[in-house]
């Protein structure tokens, strides 16, 4: 059996990582997936902690947490497609209409 | 008892005031007139009959006006034989001084401002006069300060006139602040203000012969208040400059009404002084000063107006020497004479005025007798009255005055020689204005003297004959009807049967139970009056009125001397006066420039004050001190915000980076948290 605290110390690493990416990187796709990063590695804390805890509810957030991902991703993916059709970029900075 | 609505005495000249005020620029003239003269009248009228049918002392309660706790004021009136006087004296004298004003001010613009402020006026004096209760009084003290203020500035385009005002109210104001201090000490110790209950716990109180206690401070504070009202050292100095006012407000409230108000306040107040004679001294020292003081001042004012001035300061003074001797009713009997013969002469002068268009300077008069008879004769009535001429009725009350000041146990030999003095003065100066105004040669430039100087601006529609012309009927008739009070209105209180210190012995020898007896009436009533009765015998009361009749013929003998000089002067050797003047350069230019009381104040008060004000009030405390604060404050926010602004710099990783530090510090805090408990 794994202690618990090496899943944890993994998810701190891949939450770190998700946001190490979100604030280096300047192409919106990858921000994305480091958003991504980000959420599976909370993910994988709460099943750590159901299964530590012999709790379900850990497990039932982590379900919550893909629905709302996906519900996520597919409108971020499509908001970046139509800025990417208007500016012909995936860089955020330029998406600067609105900044004086 | 039978409800007199004394209520309506008081406010029927408010309403003329607010119907005036409110609507009268639309009314023609007559209208104005009308209302003007309406609703006074009423209240005189009224006045009147309250006067001989109500049964005294009458008290009209109407409501509570103020409750806090167990003190509380009531909106109520009084009338009892002191304020029934004062009643009668302010609507009379008043009444017959607006019927004067719709003559004489005539040619003014803001003829409805006039009369609403002069029914404001007549209002608030009543209030004063009338009311049951120190709060009450104060009300009306205050707005007779008000009315005056207006009425002193209401040629407000002339900047003098606008100042004079301005230095009236703020004199005043001083003496309130004293009279505010005395009224805080009686609800203090007291805690009531209603004459009837002060005066009655003050009743148990023993008299205050040695030291310094409540009583007296209570005296003093007053009496601050009264020098203020008043016109006495050391607040006189705003009346003279009163005069820029139209000269029925000279008349109305600078010389018969409001100026004695001080007056009324101490005799109202006897049972405070009766038991404070430290307090009693200083009114006395102060009045027979202040006699001396202004009596010399007005023999070397040129003016006509500020001769009559200081005539009113001094003669005010003999008020409070009398009351300062415990003698009230001879201070009220003289307030009542002054208010004839006084009112009289502010209008006979401004009838000179007017019919000199607008010349004020005496030096500029002369053989007027001719041209305005009727103004010389009541002038000449009201002259004899004031300076004492046997059987006038000033002769009689300034006899009354200095008997008590020689007899009375708070008075001396001082009082008496001081104001023997000042009525010699008095006679002089009066009589030197009389020949200089209506003797010798006229001395003005003939004909078109039309002065832009003065209040007459609209004189030219006033078709001129001659030089000076006399005032129209509507004028004449309130000169004759005062001059007829200032010759028999002093028969009330023939020594002897003095029925006018009889009429108000029941007020003054209220209150007295525990005093020795001499210090209880009006001096002259003592052997009359029931509380001294049993102490003066028969034999005394001989002594007495050989002792007075002696006193009056020197009184008389002043008089002679005063008008015998100043004939001799005036009339019989007119290069003389210069000479004299010229001999006593300094003295003369002092006494002349009103011995630079003005000029002292401005140097020690007022410009200290404007000093202070500017230098450390002003640029200090207030543009240093708490507009920096201010201001700093606001730069420091904005130093701060500027720092802040740079965190909302649109870029979204660096706010990306706030979130994640934040998050980390939270993180950091609750670990921390953890560790330490």
């Amino acid at each position: 059996m794994v202690h618990v605290s090496y899943y944890l110390a993994l998810s701190a690493i891949l939450f770190s990582c998700g946001v190490l990416g979100f604030l280096i990187k300047r192409n919106i796709i990858t921000i994305f997936m480091s958003i991504e990063l980000m959420l599976n590695a909370v993910n994988l804390s709460f099943v750590a902690f159901a299964s530590y805890w012999h709790a379900l509810s850990g497990q039932v957030f982590v379900f919550f947490v893909m629905v709302v991902a996906a519900a996520e991703a597919s409108v971020g993916l499509a908001i970046i497609i139509a800025v990417f059709r208007t500016r012909e970029t995936l860089n955020p900075d330029r998406v600067n209409l609105l900044k004086l | 008892m039978q409800n007199w609505h004394l209520w309506l005495v008081p406010l029927l000249p408010l309403v003329g005031c607010a119907i005036n005020g409110l609507l009268g620029r639309r009314f023609s003239h007559g209208v104005i007139k009308a209302i003007a003269l309406g609703f006074p009248g009423l209240s005189m009228v009224w006045a009147w009959y309250i006067a001989l049918s109500a049964q005294l002392p009458y008290i009209e309660d109407h409501f509570t006006w103020i409750r806090a706790g167990n003190f509380s004021v009531d909106f109520a009136f009084q009338l009892d034989q002191l304020s029934l006087v004062m009643m009668l004296v302010v609507t009379t004298v008043g009444f017959l001084i607006h019927i004067y004003a719709t003559g004489y001010m005539e040619h003014e613009g803001g003829y409805y401002r006039f009369f609403s402020y002069l029914n404001l006026f007549m209002f608030f004096m009543l209030m004063l006069v009338l009311a049951d209760n120190y709060l009450m009084m104060f009300v009306g003290w205050e707005g007779v300060g008000l009315a005056s203020y207006l009425l002193i500035g209401f040629f407000f385009l002339r900047d003098s006139a606008a100042a004079a005002g301005k230095k009236a109210f703020i004199v005043n104001r001083i003496g309130d602040f004293s009279f505010l201090i005395a009224l805080f000490l009686l609800i203090q110790h007291f805690g009531t203000l209603k004459y009837t209950e002060v005066f009655e716990k003050i009743s148990h109180l023993p008299a205050e012969t040695t030291g310094i206690g409540l009583l007296t401070i209570i005296g003093l504070c007053m009496l601050g208040g009264a020098t203020g009202k008043s016109a006495q050292i050391p607040l006189y100095v705003w009346l003279p400059d009163a005069m820029e006012g139209p000269t029925p407000v000279s008349a109305l409230i600078h010389a018969a009404t409001m100026v004695t108000a001080g007056v009324y306040m101490v005799c109202r107040s006897h049972a405070v002084f009766d038991r404070a004679p430290t307090a009693l001294m200083v009114v006395a020292i102060i009045g027979t000063l202040t006699a001396f003081f202004a009596a010399t001042i007005a023999v070397t004012q040129h003016d006509i107006k500020r001769v009559l001035a200081y005539s009113t300061v001094s003669q005010l003074g003999y008020m409070f020497a009398a009351a300062g001797v415990a003698a009230y009713s001879a201070a009220m009997f003289h307030l009542m004479t002054h208010a004839f013969f006084k009112a009289l002469l502010f209008l006979a002068a401004g009838s000179v005025i007017h019919g000199l268009s607008g010349e004020q300077d005496m030096r500029k008069m002369g053989g007027l007798r001719k041209d305005l008879p009727w103004t010389f004769w009541t002038m000449t009535m009201a002259t004899l009255a004031i300076s004492g001429m046997p059987f006038f009725s000033g002769f009689f009350s300034k006899d009354m005055i200095l008997f008590n000041t020689f007899t009375s146990p708070f008075g001396s030999k001082w009082f008496w020689g001081i104001l023997l003095f000042t009525a010699f003065l008095t006679a002089f100066y009066m009589f030197r204005q009389w020949f200089l105004t209506f003797f010798g040669e006229f001395r003005g430039k003939p004909a078109e003297v039309h002065g832009g100087h003065h209040e007459h601006q609209g004189q030219e529609k006033h078709g001129h004959h001659g030089h000076a012309h006399e005032s129209p009927m509507v004028m004449v008739l309130p000169l004759a009807a005062l001059a007829i009070l200032s010759v028999v209105g002093g028969l009330v209180g023939v020594p002897g049967h003095d029925s006018f210190g009889k009429f108000l012995a029941p007020v003054f020898s209220q209150y007295s139970e525990g005093l020795p007896a001499a210090a209880v009436s009006g001096g002259e009533t003592a052997a009359e009056a029931p509380a001294g009765a049993e102490h003066a015998a028969p034999a005394t009361h001989h002594e007495d009125e050989s002792l007075e009749y002696t006193l009056m013929g020197m009184a008389i003998c002043t008089f002679l001397l005063g008008v015998g000089l100043a004939w001799y002067l005036y009339v019989k050797r007119p290069d003389l006066p210069g000479k004299i003047a010229g001999n006593l350069r300094g003295l003369h230019h002092a006494v002349e420039n009103k011995y630079f009381v003005d000029e002292f104040y401005g140097a020690v008060i007022v410009q200290p004050l404007i000093k202070g004000s500017t230098f450390i009030l002003w640029k200090t405390i207030d543009a240093a001190l708490i507009d920096g604060t201010v201001n700093e404050t606001a730069h420091a926010a904005g130093d701060v915000s500027n720092q802040f602004r740079k965190m909302q710099s649109g870029n979204m990783r660096s706010y990306a980076g706030w979130v994640a530090l934040g998050a980390a510090a939270v993180i950091v805090f609750m670990v921390w948290m953890r560790g330490a408990r």
